[in-house]
């Protein structure tokens, strides 16, 4: 389901090696301050379940890139995972899928400095394969017909849901609202629901599903945060892993998932 | 009394208990009264109290006569079928309401049936609660009674059989009031275990305040972004499936 249509291997394999070459050249630089800039250890990042597949490649160039670095993942909900992170989960790194959600980690004192946005995503309409109920817009999930699943409300996919469906000015009846994006997809691709309002970059990520693009997405996009903790077990490694993700080899995955520049 | 056994006791206690001083510490007592009353709580309540004791009801209709035949009835194949019914307990939840979606979906291999038949589709709806609780709650039934039964003297049994009783008869009027006691400690267990049921349930029923949405799927939600809410929530489910537990333990197993 998470399985990229891009070849990962080569353009992991290339960045790595490039990587490496520059990783020489600032450690080998005389005078240059080594230990701040080496990442040793593991660096634990907490990031939203959209993110999944994209941060897995990040994560995979990363390692190569600072070998002996092991990077592990908590992709869930981006609201659980503030929770969490607020009751003081040791994470290193948070990447949130909306604004609001990485202020709650902000405003309980957990980051460390101002959060940078990365990218941005937009909702489209997930489907069947083929489209079957022939879903054109937000006005066709009130049909008797096609039952819906959104995210919860709580969830960042759910807000902008809301946002979505009230700049439609449609009144959507869903029969379950999932925890996060992921849950309301697998809907989806189970053939539970006929429709879910779902991230442009889950759909492209995922097989089995098509999506339908409508314009009241616009109106609805979330721009994601992300900053490194302030009790972070590593943080140097939460350091470079920000600035990894907003590196040109970062941004180069992340846009390649469908994910949009802020 | 030995020391080698209190002190492990006691330390057995205090893990058990120590969570629940923990959500007692951070309930925020104020704002209790108020958040008893939020509209969605009630609904939450009342729908958690009737699915776990409808699967219940399902885990002795169907638990109990399975747990006669493992116990009465030798059969070729009999250990395999009882490792089988306890598969749901060893099968994560989550995957357990997958499982139920593959085969009571709208494409599963039954479901796509019922759907097209009978137009009756199951997922999201109060039955496929009920369905998901008792999944995981009947091996604890079956196995407790299947216990019960072993521990009964089947002298009793045979000595109905010799006056012309027949096996139903001897099933109701002899083995049943023999096992009572198992049958009621399966039931509680069975109770408590679809009470608190989580995985299946937002699996396979989805979240849908008022039809499917169940305490712990309430607790789940609030937690993402208000614990407080999420504690007083659990501290509800805790209260009132402790008194309810308390009352029929005693009325049942007549233990105090």
């Amino acid at each position: 389901m998470t399985i990229p249509r891009f070849p990962v291997a080569p353009v992991a394999l290339a960045t790595a090696a490039l990587l490496a070459v520059a990783g020489c050249a600032t450690t080998d630089r005389p005078g240059g301050d080594s230990d701040a800039t080496t990442v040793t250890g593991t660096v634990t990042v907490f990031a939203a379940a959209s993110l999944t597949g994209a941060f897995t490649t990040i994560g995979t160039q990363f390692e190569a890139a600072h070998p002996g670095v092991v990077v592990r993942f908590n992709f869930a909900g981006s609201s659980g995972l503030a929770t969490q992170i607020t009751e003081g989960a040791p994470a290193d790194v948070f990447a949130a899928a909306d604004p609001a959600t990485m202020v709650r980690v902000t405003e309980a004192g957990a980051a460390e400095g101002p959060p940078a946005t990365f990218v941005s995503n937009q909702l489209v309409v997930a489907v069947a394969p083929g489209n079957p109920k022939r879903i054109t817009g937000l006005a066709d999930l009130t049909r008797p017909d096609v039952q819906v699943a959104l995210c919860a409300e709580q969830a960042p996919c759910g807000a902008a849901a809301r946002r979505a469906l009230a700049a439609a000015d449609v009144d959507v009846t869903p029969v379950t609202l999932e925890r996060d994006v992921k849950g309301a997809l697998a809907k989806v691709t189970l053939g539970e629901v006929d429709a879910a309002l779902v991230y442009r970059t889950d759909v492209r990520a995922a097989e089995r599903v098509d999506g339908v693009e409508f314009p009241e997405s616009g109106e609805a996009i979330n721009d994601y945060p992300i900053v490194g903790l302030a009790d972070a077990p590593n943080p140097t490694g939460a350091r470079e892993f920000v600035a990894y993700v907003l590196s040109e080899p970062g941004r180069t995955v992340l846009t390649r998932a469908g994910f949009q520049t802020p | 009394m030995p020391v080698a056994l209190l002190v492990p006791a006691g330390l057995g206690l205090f893990f058990l208990t120590v969570p629940l001083v923990g959500l007692l510490v951070r309930t925020p007592w104020s704002t209790l009264p108020h958040r008893l009353t939020e509209p969605g709580v009630l609904a939450a309540l009342r729908l958690s109290i009737l699915a776990a004791t409808l699967a219940t009801v399902l885990c002795l209709v169907l638990g109990v006569p399975l747990a006669w035949l493992l116990a009465r009835v030798d059969f070729p194949g009999r250990r395999l079928v009882r490792a089988l019914v306890t598969v749901p307990l060893v099968l994560p939840p989550v995957v357990g309401g997958v499982a139920l979606l593959l085969v009571f979906g709208r494409r599963g291999l039954l479901g796509g049936w019922l759907d097209q038949t009978f137009g009756l589709t199951l997922p999201f709806t109060t039955t496929a609660v009920v369905l998901a609780e008792a999944f995981v709650a009947m091996p604890f039934l079956v196995i407790a009674v299947e216990g019960a039964l072993r521990g009964v003297d089947t002298r009793y049994e045979e000595a109905a059989a010799t006056l012309g009783a027949g096996r139903w008869t001897t099933f109701t009027r002899v083995t049943l009031p023999l096992v009572g006691p198992g049958i009621a400690a399966g039931a509680v267990l069975a109770w408590a275990r679809a009470l608190g049921e989580f995985g299946a349930t937002i699996t396979f029923a989805g979240n849908y305040p008022g039809t499917t949405q169940t305490m712990p799927l309430a607790v789940y939600l609030a937690l993402e972004t208000d614990l407080e809410a999420a504690i007083v929530l659990s501290l509800i489910l805790l209260v009132v499936s402790v008194a309810i537990l308390a009352a029929l333990r005693d009325r049942w197993l007549g233990t105090t």
